[in-house]
């Protein structure tokens, strides 16, 4: 069989916060487009610092080394400029985040305001109603577009994030449990909402509960102290893992 | 044994609470002194033309004194000159104060910016008076004359460090989220202050710039090296202007218009506590 490039690959991915200790270990996986891929593992195993590289978030904080590789459609990002990398990448927070003097509608354009780009007030309209309604709020919020963000629930703050990450286009989205600050009702709705998505972007989700791995991902990450234990199929990895630290983690005995 | 214990324990607590009510009861009887006397002697003074006249001139207040009637004119063209002095320091403070302050607040861990920042510090606590030689040195001696224009320099070097400051200290409690969450859209850093950062801030700096306003408002020694004075309401700011400080210092140095020092001082205190208020309302606004 022919072998198409990933549109995310890992190789050998290390990263650093300080000289002595690597909070990512030569992490090596291959994404494919147009997935979910989860990331699991116990808590400060690392996913969050692997998550954060592929926007280059890194960048900003001069004492974090990232060595090995990062490819996205099979350029290396960490030799990219950071802002031509986050266009294409874009990222949703653990906590909902929308920019706090904005309103609803400046919120979802806030992408193109921050690159600069000018648009006619029917592209902004036409942009603000297709991206409320890819993750379902515009009913909701259709009467209320010229109110502040922050006047919305937790979950309808979540998905003016993703709509605002969304109307960049980017080919990949990073998710930090971005459901983890949600109640269970919001949360579903993240869920379908993510399932729908993965046709148009390829979705790389950080979460701790792992119902949710099993219920939206088709390949599922298990990390543990920094490495990459396991990567594969999330049917397999939940059914038979291979390794003996992914089947403790699984079963509760670990994390 | 138990119960003694708790009740040793409340009378402490009594005695305590009873100590902390009188020593604030004893630090705000200066401050209701000032606000008393001021109040009480220039009401009297408060009136339509004390707003809209200049100062009279020594000859004219001692006549009506002479005639028992009360003093004409009023300090219009120190009003005047404070707001044009002001306003021309604002509009030169305000955009530099932001624009340190937020290079300090990005990038506090320099070498550069912290030494900056000494400076900023060094600048808040270097005392008005030599402010105000450096300025006669460094504007009017050039300009070769007194000017509203010195005067305004002068403020506006005393307002700088207070923005620098609350831009600076606004911006770095804000969440880190905020600006990654506008550099994960892709916008490069400047872009990112201008639309993310500064508007989120903008409760606090606003509140520091009315702050330095009101700190600067009542500074009398370096107008006296820049400004001068000027005995009638003037628009031109390459002359020497008057100021509402220097209106008191001069009614103080004239025994002819001695008594009209409580007026001036009654407005210049009402200015500074509707700018305080102001702020407070401003501050509170923006928290919710
Ligand atoms: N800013 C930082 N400076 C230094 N060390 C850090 C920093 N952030 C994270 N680390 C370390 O890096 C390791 C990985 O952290 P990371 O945040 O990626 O974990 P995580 O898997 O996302 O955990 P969690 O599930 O709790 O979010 C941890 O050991 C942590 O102590
Ligand atoms: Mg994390």
């Amino acid at each position: 069989m022919e072998s198409v490039t990933p549109m995310l690959e890992f190789k050998k991915t290390c990263i650093s916060y300080t000289k002595q200790t690597m909070a990512v270990k030569y992490v090596s996986a291959a994404i494919e487009k147009n997935t979910i891929t989860a990331i699991m593992g116990p808590s400060g195993c690392g996913k969050s610092t692997l998550l954060r590289a592929v926007n280059l978030m890194h960048n900003l904080y001069p004492n974090i080394r990232v060595d090995g590789e990062i490819l996205l459609n099979g350029e290396n990002i960490l030799a990219m400029e950071p802002i031509d990398v986050r266009r294409r990448v874009g990222m949703v927070f653990q906590r909902p985040a929308p920019f706090p003097t904005m309103s609803i509608y400046d919120n979802v354009l806030s992408g193109f305001a921050l690159n600069g780009i000018k648009l006619s007030k029917a592209e902004k309209d036409a942009i603000v109603e297709h991206r409320l309604r890819s993750v379902s709020l515009w009913d909701e919020v259709k009467d209320v577009l010229n109110k502040k963000g922050t006047f919305l629930s937790g979950g309808q703050q979540q998905r003016l994030c993703i709509a605002r990450a969304l109307a960049m286009k980017p080919d990949v989205l990073l998710m930090d449990e971005p459901t983890s600050a949600l109640d269970p009702i919001a949360t579903k709705h993240i869920e379908e909402l993510l399932l729908e998505l993965q046709k148009e972007v390829t979705i790389l989700i950080v979460t701790h509960n792992m119902g949710q791995a099993k219920r939206i991902s088709s390949k599922s990450m298990f990390m543990y102290l920094g490495e990459l234990v396991e990567y594969g199929d999330t049917e397999k990895l939940f059914t038979n893992p291979v390794d003996e630290r992914t089947k403790a983690y699984l079963t509760g005995k670990m994390g | 044994m138990n119960n003694l214990k708790i009740k040793k324990r409340l009378v402490q607590d009594k005695f305590m609470c009873w100590g902390v009510c009188l020593l604030a009861t004893l630090t705000a009887i200066p401050l209701f002194a000032i606000l008393g006397k001021v109040l009480l002697s220039g009401y009297d003074q408060l009136s339509w033309s004390f707003f809209t006249e200049p100062t009279p001139t020594a000859y004219k207040a001692m006549k009506a004194i002479e005639a028992g009637e009360p003093i004409p004119g009023g300090i219009a063209n120190g009003i005047i000159g404070t707001m044009i002095m002001l306003g021309m320091a604002v509009v030169v403070a305000v955009p530099l104060g932001i624009l340190c302050g937020a290079f300090l607040a990005e990038n506090s861990k320099t070498r550069f910016a912290q030494f900056v920042s000494y400076l900023t510090d060094l600048l808040q606590g270097t005392p008005s008076v030599i402010i105000g030689i450096i300025t006669y040195v460094w504007v009017v001696v050039p300009m070769k004359g007194y000017s509203a224009i010195a005067g305004s320099v002068a403020l506006c070097i005393m307002m700088l460090p207070l923005i620098v400051r609350s831009t600076e200290e606004t911006l770095k409690i804000l969440p880190a989220s905020l600006k990654e969450a506008g550099l994960a859209l892709g916008g490069n850093k400047a872009r990112v202050m201008m639309k993310v950062q500064l508007p989120s801030a903008f409760g606090g700096i606003f509140t520091g710039v009315l702050l330095a306003i009101s700190r600067v408002i009542g500074e009398t020694a370096p107008l006296m090296f820049t400004a001068l004075g000027c005995s009638f309401v003037r628009f031109a700011v390459d002359k020497p202007i008057s100021a509402v400080p220097l209106l008191i210092w001069e009614f103080f140095n004239d025994p002819n218009l001695q008594e009209l020092i409580w007026g001036a001082s009654l407005f210049l205190l009402l200015f500074v506590l509707l700018l305080n208020l102001l702020s407070k309302y401003i501050a509170k606004k923006w928290n919710q």
